[in-house]
């Protein structure tokens, strides 16, 4: 099994094309389906784990204060995220409850930490260990359950319903969602796969010489019938 | 165009690393992933997850989601469709329209197009390629905003316990609707839309190599 770091090949298409090299904030598209093939990172990833750690503490406002209090004939019922799901696990909506806690609570949580995490290990001594590796995977696995927006949205929706019905006021924690799910949007633009770019030294250099192997093959095709050498 | 398939190299699905000369059940030497050439049983899985979601889509528009007792008046099951009647009714015309997109027209159109999406990758059809590639993508994108239903029931389902006077509780309408979002969600995720490319590409008539 040999790599080919030259090259790289199109997620929906399969067309193979020469890696470029990425100006300032450029992105790559392949030229058959336009799928995005790569994208420079290189400014991201300073911002990214001072994005995280902001995201965090949105987080736990979020979770510690209440969404909205509602106020119906003098009585006044305030509920906070983990709140709504003990309640649907009281009315043995488990699997709903189930859903709701990792899509809105865990999942989100999992993906903070998990970042703040993998940049902290990375920048420190920049090798990558297989647990390291897992962790990546898995935050990648993860993303697309990560549903704060939405969640936000589904909020001011339940807000606006109640206010013909009730006296509603928002919490601090509807005010937290609001700039959890902007945080979140910046942060989640950044893909853990770009961890592997911020490659260990020695491993650089080795990626480095092989691609002067090849540089001088003009195309894609011309690259891989050059076939270079096993290690 | 060269393919990765036709050149014989494997795309590693996480980290976008190139491999060459792959054995079966090798593992990427940058980030550990299992290398696989498509997507396992990608045509099979998708189909199965979309049938299901089909069958769920019945009891998800029919059962009540959401059931109000409120003091005065009786009790009150409301539907994902009456829930945007009632929206539209009582003024508040935005958010009808977001719930409408969000919980009736995205997994419809999920539905219909994952579907469509199926059949002409089974059927090797080469049929608009670029605009199915686009679809998968829309699709892959949309998904998880169908879960604003869900949000919105639980959310209510919290806040509104003032025993006696007001409550709402969640029905199983809601569920099934839950259950149609995830499965289609894992639908879009287990289709591979390379498999489209590979046996609708016009260059496949011609000879390469």
């Amino acid at each position: 099994m040999q790599q080919l770091p030259d090259l790289i090949a199109c997620k929906e298409c399969d067309a193979v094309h020469r890696r470029l090299t990425l100006g300032h904030n450029e992105v790559a598209r392949c030229s058959r389906c336009g799928a995005e093939l790569e994208r420079d990172m290189r400014d991201h990833v300073g911002r990214v784990l001072p994005l995280t750690i902001a995201s965090l503490f949105m987080y736990v406002i979020a979770n510690v204060f209440p969404v909205a209090g509602l106020e119906f004939h003098g009585a006044v019922n305030h509920t906070t995220l983990m709140g709504a799901v003990l309640s649907l696990g009281a009315e043995e909506m488990y699997l709903l409850a189930f859903l709701v806690f990792v899509t809105t609570i865990l999942f989100p949580l999992f993906q903070l930490l998990g970042l703040i995490y993998l940049l902290i290990s990375i920048s420190g001594t920049g090798r990558r260990s297989h647990g390291l590796n897992l962790w990546v995977r898995m935050i990648q696995t993860f993303r697309p359950w990560v549903m704060v927006e939405v969640l936000l949205l589904g909020a001011i929706v339940a807000f606006v319903k109640l206010t013909s019905m009730a006296t509603v006021f928002p919490g601090p924690a509807l005010w937290a969602l609001g700039g959890l799910a902007l945080l979140f949007a910046s942060v989640l633009s950044f893909n853990p796969r770009y961890i592997w770019h911020m490659a260990p030294p020695e491993r650089r250099k080795k990626l480095a010489t092989a691609a002067d192997r090849t540089s001088a093959a003009p195309s894609a095709e011309k690259a891989v019938t050059a076939k270079p050498e096993s290690p | 165009m060269k393919t990765a398939a036709r050149l014989g190299m494997v795309l590693c699905g996480h980290c976008a690393a190139l491999w060459k000369d792959v054995q079966a059940h090798d593992r990427c030497g940058r980030c550990g992933a299992r290398l696989h050439p498509r997507k396992p049983d990608s045509l099979s899985r998708t189909w199965a997850l979309v049938i299901a979601a089909c069958i769920m889509y019945l009891p998800a528009n029919l059962l009540p989601v959401m059931i109000t007792a409120s003091f005065p008046r009786e009790e009150q099951q409301d539907t994902i469709m009456s829930g945007i009647i009632y929206f539209w009714t009582s003024g508040s015309w935005v958010l009808a329209v977001i719930v409408f997109i969000a919980s009736f027209l995205v997994p419809l159109f999920k539905l219909a197009v994952m579907i469509l999406l199926l059949v002409t990758a089974w059927r090797h059809s080469s049929w608009r390629l670029l605009e199915r590639t686009r679809l998968y993508r829309i699709v892959e994108l949309i998904g998880r905003w169908s879960m604003l239903d869900v949000f919105v029931v639980s959310l209510l389902a919290g806040l509104v316990q003032i025993q006696g006077f007001a409550t709402v509780h969640a029905g199983p309408g809601i569920v099934a609707f839950a259950a149609v979002v995830v499965l289609t969600m894992f639908a879009s995720m287990s289709f591979d839309p390379r498999l489209m490319w590979d046996t609708g590409a016009p260059e496949q008539e011609k000879p390469d190599e």
